[in-house]
């Protein structure tokens, strides 16, 4: 199957989470803070400890490096991190221009100063920065939560653009459950004890 | 060799210096007399003992007994190299890592020394070996314990960042690259200054010993520049096979930062 296949997977005394999402289509998430959806998240990119099977597009992740299985199921953290002076020494590859233009940035500003940002402008960058390496697999841990009404429709709608123009697919973060319809999510909760219940 | 010997008076004499500094700190509450006094104290009563024990050492040159010797100046580095680290490992690596790096990086380096450019007969006659040795892990001790503690400290600081990277794809040493070039460099810039002043600001204290001792100048420095290369190579091996060694300990093998599981704090 062409997607992201999650079976019997089980870390840090969670799980088994048996679900798919397939290729193209976005796995919508909310949950009360503390139930463990960052947890999955980092599970699914293999940050953290885990056994069961995940695969995408029929690649299981242990016949990848750990590196080049990230590139592909990208986690998006809720709060982005940076380590560089400038925004530019962050990219391996420049994404085009209509990206940046996408997000409201004109091209100069891979020349800025991270210290000159603000926190939506970290959070939009960070999407770009995690887009660089084309996943197929995109992992979003509340990705407009610092944004405003403008931006956050701008993201969504570059995300979904980008998720058509390459049949990826998301699984994506979020309390706002009109965003998820927004983005033509399937919505499920995750419950306090880490268990996934389909809302809609 | 005619050096003037010192007296226990002439000793003393030297020693009112150090209480008078103690006094001086007393009396402006500085609060650095009492270490001050117990380190004077420390550096008395032990290289009083460490003279008794090297002079029956001199005497006879016994292998087993030289070697005895070095393991328990490796202890001790080992152990003062551990009591460095602010951000811990976890298990006995505490002391391995430190202890097993400065083991291979001086102890081949003295056997190398000893051996093929000194030729000393035979190559552990306890007159070069013992000083060569303390002379290359004094210096490799202090490189070490810098830069593992610079190492652990920024990774563990730096954690978050870390696995950002990891998450942004990229494997676990380019994830860590400038904490560990940091790292590095710090352990090694004590030696390349010192090596960079020599002659100019500071006479080193072998040479200004064999000087002392009587050697012609000539002799003394040639001496003293094979111990300087001796000793930052010796410091540059040590501080990069700890490094490699805790970085090991840092992420398994699929690349995932394990810092909360292999090290502690305090």
């Amino acid at each position: 199957m062409n997607g992201l296949q999650v079976e019997q997977l089980r870390f840090l005394g969670r799980g088994p989470y048996n679900f798919a999402v397939p290729a193209g289509s976005i796995f919508g998430l909310s949950g009360s803070s503390g139930s463990g959806k960052t947890l999955l998240l980092r599970a699914l990119s293999d940050l953290d400890p885990n056994e069961g099977r995940v695969t995408l597009n029929g690649v299981c992740s242990s016949e990848l490096p750990a590196s080049e299985w990230r590139r592909k199921v990208a986690w998006l953290p809720a709060e982005s991190l940076w380590w560089h002076d400038r925004v530019g020494a962050h990219f391996r590859q420049i994404p085009p221009l209509q990206w940046f233009n996408a997000l409201g940035f004109a091209e100069e500003v891979v020349n800025w100063e991270i210290s000159r940002l603000s926190t939506g402008e970290k959070q939009r960058l960070a999407i770009l920065r995690l887009l660089q390496h084309r996943p197929s697999a995109l992992l979003l841990d509340e990705p407009t939560a610092s944004l405003d009404k403008g931006n956050i429709v701008a993201v969504e709608n570059f995300l979904t653009t980008y998720l058509k123009e390459n049949n990826g697919l998301a699984i994506w973060v979020s309390h706002d459950s009109e965003q998820l319809e927004r983005v033509g999510a399937c919505h499920y909760a995750m419950l306090l004890g880490g268990e996934m219940r389909k809302l809609r | 060799m005619n050096v003037i010997p010192l007296g226990l008076f002439e000793l003393s004499l030297a020693s009112l210096l150090v209480l008078l500094l103690a006094w001086l700190s007393f009396k402006h509450r500085l609060e650095i007399e009492r270490p001050l006094l117990i380190a004077a104290l420390r550096t008395t009563v032990q290289l009083s003992l460490i003279g008794l024990v090297l002079n029956a050492v001199f005497t006879t040159v016994n292998f087993w007994l030289v070697l005895l010797i070095w393991a328990l100046m490796l202890a001790a580095a080992g152990y003062e190299v551990m009591s460095r680290q602010k951000v811990k490992v976890k298990g006995p690596a505490r002391f391995m890592i430190g202890a097993s790096s400065m083991m291979l990086s001086s102890f081949s380096i003295m056997v190398l020394i000893l051996a093929l450019v000194i030729k000393v007969e035979p190559w552990y006659s306890p007159r070069y070996a013992i000083p060569i040795l303390g002379m290359l892990l004094g210096n490799t001790m202090n490189g070490v314990a810098l830069a593992m503690n610079t190492f652990s400290t920024l990774a563990w600081n730096r954690r978050a960042v870390i696995e950002q990277r990891l998450a942004l794809g990229q494997p676990s040493g380019e994830a860590i690259e400038d904490i560990w070039r940091e790292s590095v460099r710090t352990g090694l810039i004590p030696i390349i200054n010192s090596m960079a002043a020599a002659g100019l600001v500071s006479l080193p204290g072998m040479m200004t010993g064999q000087i002392l001792a009587g050697n012609t100048a000539t002799d003394a420095v040639r001496y003293q520049i094979l111990i300087m290369f001796m000793i930052s190579s010796g410091t540059g091996f040590g501080v990069i096979l700890s490094l490699w060694l805790m970085r090991r300990r840092m992420f398994d093998t699929r690349d995932r930062l394990r810092m909360r599981d292999s090290f502690h704090v305090g």
